[in-house]
C-alpha cells in the first residue's frame, strides 16, 4: 500500500444559509489508522463526514475519497456507513438488510459472518422496526461492516448501545483496524476515543484546532487533576495561585491546576487532617473542554 | 496503488434484482398501504357503471366502455403517485435515502424496484377491472384486455415520476396531500371520468391522465381522439423530464 491519503478534506469551508459550518478545514486519514474526530454538538463534525461522503459539496476546497470524488461508485465501494441519523427498512428482518447492502459491494462478507461479527445473528430473523434502539445501532453496525469496506465512517457508533454491546463494537473496531481497515469515528465519548484512536482531531466552531496522538492531546494541556478530602473550603482554594477549577463531589474535593506539586504542599501545610489524595493526569476529557473553550 | 475495484456485471443484476426483491417483500409485509389501490378501482367501477348506472350503461355501449376505462386510468394513477410519493418521501425524512446516497447503492435500481412494485400493481388492477368488466355490460375480448393492461401498465410510468417528484421535495407528513392535491384534479380535469364543458377541453390536453387513456382507447380499436403516437411522446417526455427533475433534487439536497 502506497502513503495516498484513504479520505482528505483540503481546504473546505461549507456554509448552510448564516452559518459558517466549516471554516478553512483540512483533515486527513491515512492508511490503517483509526481518527477520532471530537468536537461539541454543531462542531462541525457531521457536515465533515457529509463532505468526505458525497453528500454535500464544499464550497471551496476540495474532498476526496481514495483520491476520487467522493461521489463516484468507484470509491462508494471501498467504504462502510454508520449515520448518526438513519432509519433502515423497518418492514424488512435484520438478515434480509444486510443481504441487500451486501448485493451493492462486489466482494462482501458472508451474512451469517457479519451476523456473528457484530453479535446481531440472534436477531437476524426480527423485523429492524421491531428492535430497541440499541439493536438498531448494532444492525448498523453489521450494514457498514458488510462490504469489507477499506474506509469505515462510524458516526456515533455507540450511542444508545449497553456497555457489554459497547465493548463487542470496540472488539470488532480493534480487529478491523488489526487487518488494515481505517476508520473515521466521530465521538463524544472521550473514553471511547482514548480506548481507540491512534490519532484525535479536535473541532470546534468548523475550524481544526488541535490534532495528534491520545497521549499528545493531554500533552498538550498540562493540567492535573488532585483529589482529597478536606475541610479546607472551595472558594479559598481558588484564590490560591496555580488553581484553576474546584468542584465538589462525593470523592471529596476536585482541584485541577498547572503546578500540582506546590498546591498539594500547601494543600497538606493548610489541613492537616486531610486524606484520600490522589494525583492524575487530566483525562483526554479535560483537555478536550479545554481545547474547545478556547474558541468560544 | 491497489487495482480499481471492478463489480462484474453479474454482481450488478444481482444488485438490482434484491433490490427488487426487498421492496416487493416490504409491499407484502405492509399490505393496508396497496389494499386502497388494489380495491378501489374496482369497487367505484361497480358502484358507478354497474349499481347506479348499470340500466343506462346495458343501451349505450359507447358509455359503459368510457365508464370502465375512467376508472381504470384512475386505478393506474394511484400506485405510482402515491407509493413514489410517499415512500421517497418517508425514506428522505428517515435518512434511509442519505443512507443509500453514501452506499454504493445504485439509485437507478431502487428507481426501477419501485417503479416494478407499482405496475406490478398496476397489472393487478388490470385484472380486478377485467373480472368486472362483464358486469358492466362490456365485452372485451382477451386480446383487448391484454392490450389495455400492457398499454396501462407501462403507462403509468408517468404517474410514477410524478410521485418521485413530490416525494423528492415534500415531507413525509405533507406528500401524500400533495398527491392528493393533484390526484383528484387531475382525473377531473382530464376528462376521463365526467366529460368537460366545449369551452374546457383543451385543459385536458395539459393532464397526462388524458393521454394515456385516449392511448388505451387506440389500444383496443375504440374510437379516440390525437394521434397515438404523439400520446405515447407526451407521456414519454413527462416520464423522463420529472425523473430527471427529481434525481437532480435528490443528489444535491438529499
Amino acid at each position: 500500500m502506497t502513503n495516498t491519503k484513504i479520505a482528505e478534506l483540503a481546504a473546505v469551508t461549507k456554509r448552510f444559509g448564516n452559518v459558517l459550518a466549516l471554516d478553512n478545514f483540512s483533515l486527513a486519514v491515512d492508511p490503517g489508522e483509526l481518527l477520532a474526530l471530537l468536537g461539541p454538538n454543531g462542531a462541525g463534525k457531521t457536515t465533515a463526514i457529509s463532505l468526505l461522503l458525497g453528500l454535500a459539496r464544499p464550497d471551496q476546497g476540495s474532498a476526496r475519497l481514495f483520491g476520487l470524488a467522493p461521489q463516484s461508485m468507484a470509491a462508494r465501494r471501498q467504504i462502510g456507513v454508520m449515520l448518526q441519523e438513519a432509519a433502515l427498512i423497518p418492514e424488512l428482518r435484520v438478515a434480509e438488510q444486510i443481504e441487500l447492502v451486501a448485493a451493492y459491494y462486489p466482494d462482501p462478507m458472508p451474512v451469517a459472518r457479519v451476523l456473528e461479527l457484530t453479535g446481531t445473528a440472534p436477531l437476524s430473523r426480527r423485523p429492524y422496526g421491531k428492535l430497541s434502539s440499541g439493536q438498531k445501532r448494532q444492525v448498523q453496525f453489521a450494514i457498514a461492516l458488510v462490504g469489507r469496506p477499506r474506509l469505515l465512517f462510524l458516526d456515533e457508533p455507540t450511542v444508545g448501545l449497553d456497555v457489554q454491546s459497547r465493548e463487542f463494537v470496540w472488539e470488532a473496531l480493534r480487529r478491523l483496524i488489526a487487518e488494515g481497515c481505517s476508520i473515521l469515528l466521530t465521538t463524544h465519548y472521550m473514553e471511547e476515543a482514548e480506548a481507540l484512536a491512534d490519532r484525535v482531531a479536535v473541532i470546534a466552531k468548523g475550524r481544526l484546532i488541535a490534532t495528534g496522538t491520545v497521549d499528545e492531546m493531554r500533552a498538550l494541556v498540562v493540567r492535573k487533576r488532585i483529589t482529597c478530602r478536606t475541610t479546607l473550603r472551595a472558594e479559598e482554594l481558588l484564590r490560591w495561585p496555580d488553581v484553576q477549577t474546584v468542584t465538589t463531589d462525593q470523592h471529596g474535593l476536585q482541584i485541577t491546576a498547572s503546578n500540582t506539586e506546590s498546591v498539594v504542599r500547601r494543600l497538606l501545610a493548610a489541613d492537616e487532617d486531610l486524606h484520600g489524595l490522589e494525583v492524575a493526569s487530566a483525562g483526554l476529557a479535560e483537555a478536550f473542554t479545554e481545547l474547545t473553550q478556547e474558541v468560544r | 496503488m491497489q487495482a480499481a475495484v471492478v463489480t462484474p456485471r453479474a454482481r450488478q443484476w444481482r444488485a438490482y434484482a434484491i433490490e427488487a426483491k426487498y421492496e416487493s417483500v416490504r409491499m407484502l409485509r405492509a399490505p393496508a398501504f396497496a389494499g386502497p389501490f388494489l380495491l378501489l378501482p374496482a369497487g367505484l367501477y361497480l358502484l358507478f357503471g354497474v349499481l347506479l348506472f348499470g340500466s343506462e350503461v346495458a343501451k349505450d355501449p359507447k358509455t359503459a366502455l368510457f365508464i370502465f376505462m375512467g376508472f381504470s386510468i384512475m386505478g393506474v394513477m394511484g400506485p405510482g403517485l402515491f407509493g413514489f410519493g410517499t415512500i421517497v418521501a418517508t425514506e428522505r425524512e428517515h435518512g434511509l435515502l442519505q443512507l443509500r446516497r453514501a452506499l454504493p447503492a445504485p439509485l437507478a435500481a431502487w428507481l426501477l424496484a419501485m417503479m416494478l412494485m407499482s405496475m406490478l400493481f398496476v397489472a393487478m388492477v388490470m385484472v380486478s377491472m377485467a373480472a368486472v368488466a362483464p358486469l358492466g355490460h362490456l365485452h372485451l375480448t382477451a386480446a383487448h384486455i391484454l392490450a389495455l393492461s400492457v398499454v396501462c401498465v407501462l403507462g403509468s410510468a408517468p404517474f410514477c415520476a410524478l410521485g418521485f417528484l413530490i416525494g423528492s421535495a415534500a415531507s413525509a407528513k405533507s406528500a401524500p396531500a400533495f398527491v392528493n392535491l393533484l390526484y383528484l384534479p387531475m382525473i377531473y380535469l382530464s376528462g376521463i371520468l365526467f366529460p368537460l364543458p366545449k369551452s374546457a377541453e383543451w385543459i385536458a390536453h395539459l393532464s397526462p391522465a388524458y393521454h394515456l387513456d385516449q392511448l388505451a382507447l387506440a389500444a383496443i380499436w375504440a374510437p379516440n381522439s390525437g394521434n397515438p403516437w404523439l400520446h405515447v411522446a407526451v407521456l414519454a417526455a413527462i416520464t423522463v423530464a420529472f425523473t430527471a427533475l427529481a434525481v437532480r433534487r435528490i443528489a444535491r439536497q438529499g
